[in-house]
Order: C-alpha cells, then structure tokens, then sequence
C-alpha cells in the first residue's frame, strides 16, 4: 500500500497500476452521480446495478483495489456530472462507449442481461434525436458530445472524484509534479501568460499577470483562494468541477501556490452545494494523507495548508473583496480597490484569487505545455469554455467548447435546437440568449453566428460571465426577463453602496410600472438613464453590470417595451396586469362551462346566450380560455 | 510638491495628502460625500464624490491616491446625473420630513439635496415604517431616516472599538441595528453618542428633554437651577454663527437667566471639587501603595466601558463622581438650606456637552432616595434650541455673572472640558501636595494636544510620576491592555470616550470637520487664562464648601456625598448552568453552549461526556455546567477542565484530557 506520494516514482507507480487495473477489467459502469442525475435517482440505479451484476453471477467491483486474479471484472463507478443533465440518470458503459438515458432502475435487469452478458444494446435506453428519433450509441456519435471539445471536464464523469489514484491514473498531480519540482515560480507565471489563460469566473483577467502580480509582492504570507461562491441562477460550472473532479482543483491550487508563494489556501464554497463540500473536503483530506497537500510537496520544500470555508450563499461574496471580507469573518460586503487583492488581501496579505474552471485548467497547461491551450480557442481567448445551457433548448446540461465557437452551434447544434411552447424543436421559435447571468447581456438572432469570446461579446453589450446560457423562446416576455434578472440582483445587492442598493430597486419598480401598465415613455427615458448611472456608479461587479439584462433589452427590443407602455399590450401574454380577457360573442354559444369555472365569477351569462366578463373581478387567471371549447375566448394566455 | 489638474486648474499636492478628495478640496471645490470622514477608515460607499480620471474613468475621490499629472474632472454631465440620481433615490426610500427633524439645517442629505438642485423626485415613494429605538436615555434611533452610510458603525468600531451597531441583512433590506436588532440600551452601547455625531441625517440623533424642562420652569413653586460643563462655553456660539471656541459664559448665563432659570452655576465650580477629592485621592495611592494606576472616572460612557469590559479593573477607577455627579449631589444636599426653600422644590438642569451624562444621571448611586440628584440633563444642542424657542438674539447678548457660590471657579475646573484638562487640573493641585511649596509654572504644556494616546513623565518631588492622557475608547483599550499584560506602567491615567475630549462629546452642535475641536480646545485653554485663579485649590468657595459643609477633603462626609462605586457589567455572566452537581465535586468541566460553540456541535460534546461520566459511574466525582459564551467563538468549541480553557474541542480529545485529570483527582 502506498503511504505517500513524495516523487515520480511513486506516482508512476500509481498510474502504472490504474493502467493495469483498467485493462483488467471486463467493462466500467459509470453512473452520473452529479446533482442533477441524483435527483433523479441515479444512486438508486447505481445500487440496484451492484445487486443486479452480481445476481448474473459477474464479478462486481466497486474499487480498483481488486485481487488480479478476478476473472472480467464489472466495476460499477459513481461519478460526477457527465454533462448530459436534461437525459438523466446517466449510464455509461466502457469500453464498448455506450451511454443509456434516463436509465430508471427498473431498466437495469436488461441492461445487465442484453449489454453486459448479451453484448447487445437495449436500444430503448439510448439517446434519440427528438426530430429525427434516431438512436445514438453513446459520447463520441451523441451531436451534444461529440460537437463539444471536452478538455477540462473531460475526467468529469469518467473517474470517481473520490479517488485519488483514478485522478493521478488519468496523469494528475503530475502537473504539480512538475511545476513544483522543475520550474521556477516565474517559469509558471510565463506558461500561464503564454498559454492565454483567462479567468473563468467573469472578469476575463489574464490568469499569468495575476499570479505574477502577487509573486511580486513582498512579504513570505501569501494565500491563494479558490473562488468556488458560483451564483448565477442556472449556472453549475464549477459546482459540477468540484463534484466531479475535486483533485483537479487541488493541483491546480497547490501549482498556483507555488508560482505566488502562498503556503495557505481557502476555497470559498457555498454550503447550498452540499455535494460539492463534501467531495472537496474528502479530496483535501485524501491529499494530505498522501502527501500531496501538507507540508514539503514532493520534497521540494513548498507547504500548502487548504481550508475549505462554506459561504452562506449570498452572490456579492463571488466579488473578491467581499468573499475575502466573508472568509475573514466579516459581513460578505466589497471594499473600494486599490488596494488590489495581490497587494492586500485576505488577513491584509497578497492573495490571489481564483475561479474554479481556471484553477482547474492549470494542471493541463503545465503538463501539456502553454502551448496544448493556446492552441484552442481564439487568439485573445485562448483554450475551452464550459457552458451551463439550459432554458428553451432541446438539450440542457453543462458543455465545453472551444472560445470562438458560435451561439448558433451551442443552441443549434449542441443544444439541439429551440423549443417552442409546446415542447417542439422549432428553428423559428429562437427569440434571444441571456448569456453571463444576471450579469450579462442578451443575444439575439443577429448574434447567431459571432464568435463567442471576451471581447466580442463585450462589443455587443454582453459578456461571458461565468459561463449561464439561458435560452429563450418566442413566447418569452423580454421585460419579464429583464424584471427576473433584476429582483435577482436587487435581493443579491450587498446594500452597502447608495446607487446599487436604491437605484436597483427602482429599476425593478421602473420595470414592474411598464409590466403593470403604469408606465409612459418618460419612464423609459428613466429606466435608460438610472441604468446607466447604476452601471458607472456602483462600486463592485454586481453592482456595474447589474443593469445589464435591462441595458440589453432595450437595444435589442426596444419596441417590445413600447408595445407594453404605448398599446399596453405584452406580446406574448406574459404580464398578467396588461392582459384583457374577452369574449367574442360570436363564438360563444352559452355553454356556461366558463361560468362555472371561474375562481372568483367573474364571468356572468343566461345559458345559451353570449357570456361576458367583468374586468374588475377578473384576475387573468386563464381558466376560462382553458375550459371553453369554441376558441371563443381571447386576450388572456 | 507635486500637481495635478483640477476641473481645468493646477493644484499642488503633498505626499501627507491622503486622497484625492482631500486635494480637490484645496482646489475650493467641495465634493459631496455622506461616508467619507477624515477621523474614519475610507468606505466608498455613497459614491457622490464620484470624479473623472483620464484614462481611468470615474472613480471615487476618497479611496484614489493623488498621482501627479492626472486630470480630473468633477462635474461632468454623467457625474450629475449620478449624483442626481443618488439624492433622488435616498429622498425616494427614506424618510425626510425636513421640517420636524430635530437634524435639519444640520443634516448632509438636506444640504446636498439643495447644493445639487434636487427640486423633484423622480421615483416610487417606498418609505419603510420601522420602529423608532427608544430605549436609551441618550440616543434615539430612527431608522426610517438611516441612509446606511455606515458612518456610526465605523464611528463605534473604529474610534471607540466597541462595535455596538452594525449592518443586518441585505440589499434594500439592509438596515443599520445593535446586536440581534436590540434596543440601544440593551446593548454594549456606551452612549457616548458619536454614532450621532457622525451622522449625516437625523437617523441617530440625542434624546430630548426639552419639555420636561420647561414644564419644571413654568411651575412657580418650583426653584430650577442650572449649571453647565465647561464644553458648552465653547461651542454654544457655533449654533448661532459664530465661530468655533468663542468662549461665551456671560453670554449663556444672560440667556439661561431671561429663559427663566433661577440660579445660574457652572460645572466648573464642582470640577474645582473634583480635583480636590481626585488628587488627593491619587497621592493617597501613592503614598499608601493603593491600586495603581489610577483612572479618571469623569467620563460615563469611559465607566460604562471599564464595568463592561474590565471589571476586574474596577479598583483602578477613580471613587470620585464627576463634576456633574458632586454638583447633583452638593447642590441636593446644601442648596434647599442655602436658598431657603422645600428640598422637594428644588430642581437641577444641567447642561452637558455629552449624551452620556444622561445616562449617568439615572444611575442609582447618583440618586438620593430614589431622585435623580441631577433631574435633568440637556445638551449644548437642546440648550440651543431652547434659546431659539425663546426668541433670544443670542450672539447680540451682553455677558452676565454667574451666582454665588457655585458660580465660582478656577481656570482648573474650566479646562476639565478637553483631553489632557483634567490631568493637567489634577498636577495643578496634587504636585504642589507632594512638592509641599506653590507651584512656580502653572502651565504643563507637556499634557495637552491632540493626540490618541500621550505618556508623560515627570519628576514631582522624589517621585518619577508616570502618567497617561488617553481620548476614545479604541486608545483606551490599547493603553489599559498594555497595563494588563505588564507592558506599561502609569500612576494616573485620564480617559474621555470623545475625540478632543468633552468638547468633542455627542450633544456639541453638529460638526463634521475635525478642526473644530482644535479650535474649541483653543478656546478653554483661553478661558483658564482668563480666569483670575487657575488652581482648584484656590477656589474660595470651594475652600469655604469644605470649611462649612463638607468638613475635611477627603473625608467621611466628603466621601458619602462625592465618591461612589461600580458594578461589573461584564455582557455574559461567567456562571453557567448547572448540569450535573454533586456534593464533593473534584473536577468542574464546562461545556461552552453559546451560540458559535452550539453551531459547531457542542451540545453534542456536552451529551456525551454526561454519557461517558454516567458510564463510568464518575458522577461524583465531577460537575459539570453548561455555560454561555467563554468569548472564545473563533476557536470553538469551548470547553474548560477547572480553570484551564480547551479550544477547537471534540469529544475525543476532550475526554483523554478528562479522563487524565479524573484519574490524578481519583487517585
């Protein structure tokens, strides 16, 4: 048994025997354990998967510690999210590369019998396109998969996060290795400088000049921070990184550490990923015990000490001064800059601060070589970007691809197109795409075919953010949208800053006016200037791009915010306030279902003759549209 | 020197000059600002002083450093709108009725709203209807009116160190409150009032008791008498135009007489007593090996904060009342003879620089049967409004005298009202005591100043007299640390809660620049020159006090009615809670179950060690308490074993230990 992980020796030793282990085996069976695939069931699978195995009368294994004299070994894994969200549970079946769909574990008796001792596919479980209904076999034919180029998720839902030896199997730590023992701490800033890493977590900043901003402070305290307080609605990037794949955050800390000379890091997780916590506190005390973390890192003399601290889930602490705030003990709120993090940060010393995807990227970039990065992506955005896609799009889950990809490919292609209301793939049912959050902006069909990067999404009022891709369909009110990302950031608001904290409120009041009918064009003038004013006044990142949604908007459906102020009327019947039920009194033949449906009778009417509403009492609920079989209701969605 | 441009213009700067705020200033452009104070840490939070940098864009002037050669502009089209937009958003959200606050023509937000021509509010009404914090008898807290500027909470942190108010929740919900939204009297709150001070609106501001006081001068049958600190002389004038540190006694005893009062005597006159007692005290100490150092005990807010935090130093703190407390308790006790009228009819105002003192006045130890001895105590501020209520032309006012006897005082007993003043008073007094022979310089320069915390050494006879001048809690806490931990030694230490000392104190008229102190310092010292005796001691109606009522300085009559005692006030009581008791208990084990210690599983640690010392058959051999915070939180859980506190506690390692001790008692 192996003690510690002190040289290359020992941790060839470790790959050697995953290899071997690997190739010993008869099939892997991985089931997605991420939080989606969970709540779904998937542990159920994952149980009833080893009994089943095991009552065919195959040898199960759930470990890779297994006597070599085991005949076709069948090892079933748990692993973290393997991407596909929407198609959940999740089976994957190495090496024949088959993946079942929303696997139940009433489904697993024929798998076990068809797939793993009949060597056929149950082709029900597999992937079918919903236009097309034909039948993928798995990652590499799936459209979802085998568009994305999968790079830093790639071990995402291949190994099992709980293990070491799977991780340093799949080459990790040797990145560490190398960084720690053969480079100098300068050496590493260059790679990273050179590779074009950017930081992931929103603000784009070159990771290399960030490092070596803080390598050049004085002083021998430094701390390194992972930046884990991922906040977006629909975003789950990082969350599925941690969950997934803890140890690949791990080494790139202990590779940042060495390049800023911290001998101390933290990583700033929200307690709401309970998953996530607890996989990265089981990583740190795995490292430890092997000596990965902890004192004299593969003798080269570099310590790191990693301390996990759960944040309590408020957005602005995902702002690198008030997360440093929070750590301290302090209320999570932002401080004025400079002083810059890696001039004074955390306990007033230089530190650096991290997004999980970067630190996560690092370990490829300094054992595949800068060069393995730059060479994906775009000339100023260099390497992969992943993607939460979710909203009006046919497959929703976490994605990566290459900077420089279009928008029309993700939704299209990778997405698997738009659905329109009733649930259908409907290539004209695309209206916009929020992108970056409640931080970013919206794209529209014009945006379809720019190459997703930093600055290209900059110069058209958006940004990367930290990775959310809501889709929207034609029957999206863009002025609900607006109003959700504004309540959002109106609640997250810190309060500490006069014209964030008031000036988002009133915006979301400026909003509610135009939903409620209130409004004039005046106000639109208002809601325009107050926006801008919060985007140049605020102090922090939430506060400078909390406006965004409703900046984007109104360059983009600008008439659709007059339709609601000038006819009062929404276009897609989202806004309950500017709704005007009638009834067409030629249609309506008196049936007086709609009468007695009525929550609160609104609607009076003799029988057989046309029935009529009463505005005052009706509350839009459209019941009565619901229950009336002659279309002869109108105005209400 | 370096320069910068300024809205077109050269402006020289200083590596001393702070921010850049700080040099536009020069430039005779006065930025907005709510949260930037020169005495506070830097918060950048209400954005007014908003600026645009070449190259940079807009940036707040308080937290940029000044650079050579930047160009900035301060009133741009875009810095309009947003600092528009930002008074509009306040008025919109909180309460301003303007006309009934006891802030206004002193309140920021009101003078902003006017400077940058806010005629209109564009947005939504949404004022909040919280409740008003009544429960202190200095303060009142109006959140409605709170525009979370988070001056107080770092007035209370940073210059006192206490932390008595703070944020709570978030966003538009945000809102400035003490500990678990208690009232402020329920508090750490040593309501000193600088919260208020600092305040730009009238969120925080001092309590009244105006009427009450006018009710007692509209009643024939009672004789009200006034007497008022030292700090009021200085600072009266500001309310009325005139500049800071014009010395005005004559003026306020004029106007106290025409508001009605019926005998006008100054503080002062008990501050000459007080140093009577207080030097006579500290030789005493000296020379009989008392309690060392010793502590002024002047202030109530600098008492309310040793019984709060260092009850164990109670000792140190001077037995002396304050001047207010002897004057109470003096004019209750010899006035009614004097004046020849019923003890029941007799009532005392007082006027005070100070929110504390209000306070003061409804401690029981100085009450005489269950009356307050001073029955009411106002600020410079009310007493402003009191003469504007009366009509009074005040600045047109001719000075007049003060009554006889306690109308009388020595320079010493004037300069009581600033930091260094009552130490200085004191050597006046107690050098010439251990010296034996008149002191040939009067003046000891060596104390006075400005700074947060000043030693002094000096040769007094034999003795090499160390003493300390201490002004704000947060310098108080350092130098009494540094006495606890052995790392200084003092004989006489003076404290005041306020910067600058009573003149600084929260019930002054409003200011919000530092260099009004200095000039109302200025102005007591000036006064002390222009008495015609500066020594306590000298004071003939202090003299005669002693000689026909008092009996000896010092003695049992002197000491029944000046000197008092404290309380420990300690926030959590170190008793816990008894779990399990036994007659001969040998161990005493403590489980901390307060609120961080609970959070991190102590009730769980606490549940099984009784398991295991029931398991054991240990119960009688230990006790053991729960108890509520061993203020230890950062490094729960808490438990101790006898007097020895264990951090970061779990059960395993808490129970090796308990078990390793449990064997050496049960042996």
């Amino acid at each position: 048994m192996i003690k510690s992980l002190s040289n290359l020796e020992a941790l060839d030793a470790v790959k050697k025997e995953y290899a071997k282990k690997i190739a010993l085996l008869k099939r892997e069976i991985i089931v997605c354990a991420g939080t989606g695939c969970t709540a779904n069931g998937s542990l159920k699978v994952y149980e009833e998967l080893k009994k089943q195995i095991e009552n065919a009368g195959l040898n199960l294994v759930v470990k890779l510690d297994f006597e070599e004299d085991k005949k076709d070994p069948h090892y079933v894994m748990s692993s973290g999210c393997q991407g596909f969200c929407q198609m959940g549970p999740l089976v994957t079946i190495e090496p024949d590369h088959i993946q079942y769909v929303h696997v139940k574990p009433e489904d697993v008796n024929e798998i076990v019998y068809t797939t793993l001792v009949g060597n056929k596919l149950v082709d029900r479980l597999l992937y079918k396109d919903p236009v097309t209904q034909q039948s993928y076999k798995g990652t590499s034919s799936i459209p979802f998969y085998a568009r994305q180029q999968r790079t830093v998720l790639k071990n995402c839902g291949h190994i099992d996060p709980n293990s070491i030896f799977e991780y340093i199997g799949k080459d990790g730590y040797y990145g560490a290795y190398k960084a720690l023992t053969e480079m100098s701490d300068e050496d590493i800033c260059n790679n990273l400088l050179l590779s074009g890493l950017r930081g992931r977590g929103g603000g784009g900043f070159p990771t290399g000049r960030k490092w070596d901003l803080t390598r050049i402070q004085p002083g021998t305290k430094k701390y390194i921070v992972c930046n884990a307080d991922e906040g977006d609605p629909g975003a789950f990037m990082d969350r599925s990184i941690l969950e997934g794949n803890p140890h690949s955050v791990l080494e790139g800390m202990i590779i940042a550490a060495k390049a800023i000379g911290a001998d101390e890091g933290y990583i700033y997780v929200r307690t709401e990923y309970p998953l996530a916590c607890r996989r990265i506190k089981e990583a740190i005390a795995e490292a430890e015990r092997f000596g990965l973390l902890g004192e004299n890192i593969f003798n080269s003399g570099q310590n790191l000490k990693i301390h996990v601290m759960e944040g309590a889930g408020a957005f602005v602490c995902g702002e690198e001064t008030a997360l440093i705030a929070s750590i301290e003990g302090k209320r999570g709120m932002p401080m004025p800059k400079p002083p810059f993090p890696a001039q004074s940060g955390l306990f007033g010393k230089p530190t650096c601060i991290n997004n999980v995807e970067t630190l996560s990227a690092v370990p490829l970039i300094i054992f595949n070589g800068p060069n393995f990065f730059k060479s994906m992506g775009t000339e100023k955005a260099a390497g992969t970007k992943t993607f939460a896609l979710t909203g009006n799009v046919a497959n929703t889950g976490l994605i990566e691809v290459p900077f420089g990809t279009t928008l029309r490919e993700i939704v299209m292609n990778i997405g698997g197109g738009v659905l329109n209301d009733k649930g259908e793939v409907d290539p004209d049912a695309f209206k916009a795409v929020q992108i970056g959050g409640p931080s970013g902006g919206c794209l529209t069909k014009e945006h379809l075919d720019i190459k997703l990067d930093y600055d290209n999404l900059l110069s058209v009022g958006a940004m990367v953010g930290s990775g959310g891709l809501v889709v929207m369909n034609n029957s999206t009110c863009i002025v609900s949208v607006a109003r959700f990302f504004m309540k959002f950031t109106q609640n997250e608001s810190c309060g500490k800053c006069i014209i964030c904290r008031e000036g988002t409120k009133q915006i979301l009041a400026l909003l509610d006016d135009i939903q409620n009918g209130d409004a004039t064009l005046e106000t639109l003038d208002l809601l325009e200037s107050l926006a801008l004013s919060v985007k140049a006044g605020s102090l922090c990142g939430l506060g400078k791009t909390a406006p965004n949604p409703v900046l984007a908007t109104l360059k983009y459906f600008r008439a659709e915010y007059e339709e609601h102020i000038i006819n009062k009327r929404c276009p897609t019947k989202q806004c309950k306030a500017l709704m005007k039920p009638e009834i067409l009194p030629d249609k309506c033949k008196g049936c007086r279902v709609c009468v007695k449906t009525c929550p609160v009778g609104a609607i009076s009417g003799d029988l057989k003759k046309p029935h009529v509403i009463d505005d005052k009492l009706c509350i839009k609920c459209g019941a009565c549209a619901q229950v009336c079989r002659f279309n002869a209701i109108i105005g209400v969605a | 020197m370096n320069t910068l441009t300024v809205d077109g213009k050269l402006v020289t700067f200083s590596n001393d000059d702070r921010n850049l705020l700080e040099v536009i200033r020069k430039a005779n452009i006065e930025l907005p600002t709510f949260c930037y104070h020169s005495e506070l840490s830097v918060y950048g939070a209400c954005r007014l002083c908003l600026v645009e940098i070449e190259g940079r864009g807009l940036n707040t002037a308080c937290t940029t450093k000044p650079e050579p050669n930047l160009v900035v502009r301060t009133n741009t089209a875009q810095l309009r709108d947003i600092r528009k937009f930002t008074i509009e958003l306040l008025l919109a959200s909180y309460e301003h009725d303007c006309t009934t606050c006891s802030k206004s023509t002193a309140c920021k937000l009101q003078d902003i709203a006017k400077r940058l021509g806010v005629t209109k509010v564009r947005f939504k009404r949404g004022q909040s209807n919280l409740p008003i914090d009544d429960s202190s008898w200095a303060l009142v807290r109006d959140p409605n009116k709170c525009i979370l500027c988070g001056d107080c909470v770092r007035a209370c942190e940073e210059i006192q160190g206490i932390g008595a108010i703070d944020f709570a929740w978030r966003g538009a919900n945000t809102h400035v409150v003490p500990a678990f939204n208690k009232g402020l009297a329920h508090v750490d709150c040593v309501d000193c009032g600088q919260c208020s001070r600092v305040c730009p609106t009238g969120a925080i501001v001092p309590r009244s008791q105006i009427d009450a006081v006018w009710k007692e001068l509209d009643n024939p049958e009672k004789t009200v008498v006034v007497h008022f600190a030292p700090a009021v002389r200085v600072a009266i004038g500001e309310a009325f135009g005139m500049p800071a540190g014009t010395v005005l006694p004559g003026q306020i005893a004029s106007a106290l007489r025409t508001i009605g009062f019926d005998k006008i005597y100054d503080t002062s006159f008990t501050a000459d007593l007080t140093i009577m007692e207080e030097a006579t005290e500290l030789v005493g100490r000296i020379q009989n090996g008392g309690v060392m150092p010793m502590f002024t005990s002047c202030c109530p807010a600098w008492v309310k904060y040793m019984e709060q935090y260092y009850p164990e130093m109670l000792p140190n703190l001077s037995t002396c009342k304050s001047p207010m407390g002897m004057f109470g308790a003096v004019a209750k006790s010899y006035l009614p003879d004097f004046l020849n009228i019923d003890p029941k009819n007799l009532v005392v105002v007082t006027i005070m620089p100070c929110t504390a003192k209000k306070v003061e006045a409804k401690r029981p130890e100085f009450t005489t049967d269950g009356m307050p001895d001073n029955d009411y105590v106002l600020t410079t501020q009310e007493f402003a409004t009191m003469i504007k209520q009366s009509g009074i032309r005040f600045q047109d006012l001719s000075p007049e005298p003060f009554d006889l006897p306690f109308g009388y005082k020595t320079g010493a007993g004037v300069i009581f009202g600033n930091t260094g003043g009552v130490m200085e008073a004191a050597l006046r007094y107690a050098v010439e005591i251990v010296e034996g022979k008149p002191l040939s310089n009067l003046e000891f320069n060596e104390v006075r100043g400005e700074e947060g915390i000043r030693e002094i050494n000096l040769t007094v006879g034999e003795l090499e007299l160390k003493i300390a001048v201490v002004h704000g809690l947060k310098n108080a806490k350092k130098v009494v640390q540094d006495i606890k931990e052995g790392r200084k030694i003092y004989h006489f230490v003076e404290v005041m809660t306020c910067p600058g000392g009573c003149i600084g104190g929260a019930g002054q008229p409003v200011y919000f620049d530092k260099a009004i102190r200095t000039e109302r310092i200025k102005g007591l010292y000036s006064a002390d020159k222009m008495l015609q005796m500066q020594k306590s001691q000298e004071n003939p109606y202090i003299q005669e006090l002693y000689k026909n009522f008092l009996g000896e300085v010092g003695g049992e009559k002197a000491h029944k009615l000046l000197h008092t005692h404290y309380y420990n006030r300690k926030r959590i009581s170190e008793e816990g809670m008894s779990i399990l008791e036994n007659v001969g208990n040998k161990l005493s084990i403590s489980v901390c179950v307060g609120t961080n210690c609970f959070m991190k599983g102590s009730q769980e640690i606490l549940k099984r060690v009784l398991n295991f010392i029931e398991s054991k058959n240990l119960t009688d051999f230990v006790e053991v308490k729960a108890n509520f915070c061993m203020e230890n939180c950062d490094k729960g859980p808490s438990v101790s074993i006898g007097n020895k506190v264990y951090s970061n506690v779990s059960f395993d390692n808490i129970v090796k230990e308990i078990e390793a001790q449990l064997e050496a008692v049960t042996k």
